[in-house]
């Protein structure tokens, strides 16, 4: 048995509610190997491990683990075999310490079983976290109280609690400040040299191909191919994961108008971002982008009211405004597509009709009583013009796709009146065909001169979409880009704060 | 909350899921869950023919207008509770305030008020408790259940400051026409607790705040960020069910024809358990108005039913919490 074939997934099926998220993928990996899977959202890449960690039960392959056929029904039985997943959600327990989440279920006891041992439980935690280079985490401290980035070195602590022959980290460079992640990628080397197999999966093609000895392109659940870095480049893997070139994707762009829809000055927010100024046009499209933590979501947040700013001016249509809720920023004329669509977008158990009418029933009532006649008419033809599918009022919200239900965060805002749309995220989690039609949505409504500020952190988007591109990094405003001028590596360079 | 699938006498099929919807559905997600939904149906109608066959009072209209009286307190309790619970909030402060109402109404009449004022001053207490859960609740996020259990021994004891001892409603017409009055064959008390389900329907499907406060519990935070003010629509569930619980005690003050400020020990529990029965789910995202009202029958019914066969009300307590636990086991996801 040679160490290329340590992990062999032979012909894995999968599907949810008839949708096929896996279909026939093989996959394998050797001894001491990082290998990378990549592919756009909902590719399957998340389906796939999770199979291999026993967290879903696969409907048809095999999966061989040095040789032997094993068989996964719970995580408990894939830990047991030493393999282990790091999610993109985390399964800490937020008002644990850090010693109590990294040793949970083997707490160390003292002579008398069952009671905790917590000197040694300290000292355990420490030596764990000491031994994969992290120091400077008080193990005591409640995990709930730790940075985001400094939770995921916890979590992956977890995992190396044990003996694990298998580590498999779901997109942990998502949360990563820059420095976490040269650490993640030190730590990393060195459990190769301890002979784990780790499988990376991530959509940032850069970090890839500086960690990974092979990558596996997965795109619509199917297998697209397996290639070596060395042997590949960014334009090839781009095109194995979206099946096409990135100029069909996005549509010409139309000039924007020469008034002002929306400007911004010295806005600050204590402990988020400082003294952000920028203007936003009539039917521009205006991209922002930064690493996570940068403080874009924030901004957009305060200029939507849902959090207070600390000090600074936002004026809409060239008239001052202080929203303080997200009511008086809709009564305004703002309307914001959050990042998340499952935590704020949507209320999953109300069907299409009241999550569309959820932001404009002043203008869908009398009296406060719905007029439901005008509701259904307004509703329908909205959800028709976006094309979400199945176009049925009394569908309920969890029962669409994904990119249907973003299509309907979508329907919900369009049906406000709002002249400046804030979008954090709009393709997140959705296929790819999706993703094109939203871009085409958003470039109508540029057309018909609403001012959009479009967040994203991919940077095709970015490039793609805007007129105009700004960069955050740590809270500051730190370039503004033309679109000729604006490349990946220029924004990327201004994100992390690499001078060029 | 899909209750507006009229049921078409012109398809059986439809007719039965329709109504089916409107009786137990709260929305599409029940669509695996059929046999649950039939089952409770046959349950309940089987319940009822052996009663038939084995209790020749059952059927008597005497008997079934007490049956109807006697759900009164909790069909108006559960509705309030509903509104709460769809928020994603419980109301466990209902039963003081009855006590509270219903002493006050009678000490109100029996210090000469007429009886009119006396039962909207009344009201209007409930609806001020309610706004005092609402107004913690809403304004400071503090959890329902600790903020409701705070105001369940406030009150009580603002019972006992009212009076200790229990008052008799002087005015003859109190009893007369709102405890015992008949309108045909139907207790006016019945009348008023069963007029106010369609109000409620209406209110939770056909407003700007119904749909709010139904969305709310499903997804407070998206909500917000539509646009839309959580904390006045909160606020507004908790008064509805103040004043929901305040007309329960006035009733109940007058079919009584006694308030005593003991009285509502309990209550919660049975409304809590109505609108459970009924497919509301605590945390919110799911309830409806007419499964509440048949879970409210249905503990009515149970209650009726040990009565008649001389059951110890003992018993009752025991048979009512072993439905509640089959009723939300079978309605599980899964």
């Amino acid at each position: 048995m040679g160490d290329t074939d340590f992990l062999v997934m032979k012909g894995i099926s999968k599907s949810f509610d008839g949708t096929q998220a896996l279909r026939n993928v093989d996959f394998s990996g050797a001894i001491g190997e990082v290998h990378a899977i990549s592919g756009e959202n909902g590719a399957g890449k998340s389906t796939l491990v999770k199979i291999l960690s026993g967290a879903l039960p696969r409907d048809a392959g095999e999966i061989l683990l040095d040789g032997e056929s094993i068989e996964l029904g719970t995580p408990l039985r894939a830990r047991r075999l030493g393999i282990y997943a790091v999610y993109q959600e985390f399964s800490l327990v937020p008002h644990l310490t850090v010693a109590e989440n990294i040793l949970l279920g083997q707490m160390p006891s003292i002579r008398v079983r069952g009671i905790v041992d917590w000197n040694k439980a300290y000292r355990q935690a420490e030596e764990i976290l000491s031994s994969i280079g992290f120091t400077g985490i008080n193990v005591r401290q409640t995990v709930s109280r730790l940075r985001v980035s400094h939770q995921q070195m916890v979590e992956i602590a977890k995992a190396l609690a044990n003996r694990r022959r298998i580590l498999i980290l779901d997109e942990p460079s998502a949360v990563l400040s820059q420095e976490d992640l040269t650490r993640l990628f030190a730590l990393m080397r060195q459990l190769k040299q301890e002979k784990t197999l780790i499988l990376y999966i991530s959509h940032r093609l850069d970090e890839v191909f500086e960690i990974a000895d092979r990558i596996t392109v997965l795109k619509d659940g199917q297998l697209v191919g397996t290639v070596k870095p060395k042997e590949s480049d960014q334009n090839q893997l781009i095109k194995m994961m979206v099946g096409r070139s990135l100029g069909e994707i996005f549509p010409v762009r139309t000039p924007p108008k020469a008034e002002v829809a929306l400007e911004v000055r010295n806005l600050s927010r204590e402990g988020e971002f400082s003294d952000i100024s920028f203007s936003l046009g009539q039917g521009e499209i205006l991209g922002m982008f930064g690493l996570v933590g940068s403080g874009r979501t924030q901004v957009a947040r305060c200029i939507f009211g849902a959090e207070p700013i600390t000090s600074g001016e936002i004026l809409l249509s060239s008239k001052p405004i202080y929203p303080k809720s997200p009511r008086q920023a809709v009564l305004a004329g703002i309307a914001m597509l959050t990042e998340d669509r499952k935590r704020d977008g949507l209320v999953m158990n109300c069907t299409i009709r009241d999550n569309a009418s959820l932001a404009s029933y002043p203008n869908l009532s009398r009296w406060g009583v719905i007029d439901r006649r005008k509701q259904a008419a307004r509703v329908q033809q909205k959800i028709q013009e976006l094309d979400v599918r199945p176009p049925l009022l009394d569908r309920l919200a969890s029962h669409l796709s994904g990119g249907n239900q973003q299509k309907l965060v979508l329907a919900k805002w369009l049906m406000t009146q709002a002249r400046v749309l804030i979008l954090d995220e709009p393709t997140r989690g959705v296929d790819v065909a999706t993703k094109v039609e939203i871009y085409h949505i958003i470039n109508d409504l540029a057309r018909d001169g609403m001012g959009i500020l479009l967040i994203s952190s991919e940077l095709p988007e970015i490039l793609g979409m805007s007129d105009r591109a700004l960069v955050m990094r740590e809270g500051r405003l730190v370039g503004d880009f033309a679109r000729s001028q604006a490349n990946e590596e220029r924004l990327l360079a201004s994100a992390s704060g690499v001078s060029q | 909350m899909t209750t507006d699938n009229k049921p078409t006498p012109t398809n059986p099929f439809k007719a039965v899921t329709g109504l089916r919807k409107m009786i137990l559905g709260s929305s599409g997600t029940q669509r695996k869950r059929h046999w649950v939904d039939y089952a409770f149906i046959a349950a309940f109608i089987i319940l009822v023919v052996i009663t038939a066959s084995m209790s020749d009072v059952f059927f008597t209209q005497r008997n079934l207008s007490n049956l109807l009286r006697q759900a009164v307190t909790n069909g108006l309790l559960s509705l309030g509770m509903l509104v709460v619970i769809l928020t994603g909030g419980i109301d466990l402060s209902v039963g003081p305030v009855v006590a509270l109402t219903g002493i006050m109404v009678a000490g109100l009449s029996k210090g000469g008020m007429p009886l009119f004022p006396a039962i909207l001053i009344c009201l209007a207490v409930g609806i001020a408790c309610g706004a005092v859960n609402g107004f913690f609740i809403a304004r400071f996020k503090l959890q329902p259940f600790i903020v409701t259990i705070a105001t369940l021994g406030t009150i009580r004891g603002l019972v006992y400051v009212y009076s200790d001892i229990p008052i008799t409603p002087t005015d003859p017409a109190f009893r007369a026409v709102l405890g015992a009055g008949f309108i045909g064959p139907f207790p006016v008390s019945a009348i008023i607790m069963l007029a106010c389900y369609p109000v409620v329907w209406f209110f939770l499907n056909r407003t700007n705040s119904g749909r709010a406060i139904v969305a709310i519990g499903g997804n407070e935070e998206a909500v917000r960020l539509a646009g839309i003010n959580v904390n006045w629509n909160i606020f507004l569930a908790y008064m509805i069910s103040g004043l929901f619980s305040a007309l329960a005690g006035v009733i109940l003050a007058s079919r009584l024809g006694i308030s005593q400020p003991s009285v509502g020990a309990g209550f919660e529990l049975d409304a809590i358990a109505a609108c459970v029965i009924g497919g509301a789910i605590l945390g919110g995202g799911g309830g409806s108005t007419f499964g509440t009202l048949a879970g409210v029958v249905s503990l009515g019914m149970i209650d009726n039913l040990l009565n008649l066969f001389n059951v110890q009300s003992y018993y009752q307590q025991i048979l009512k919490g072993v439905i509640i636990l089959v009723a939300v086991l079978a309605r599980r996801k899964k």
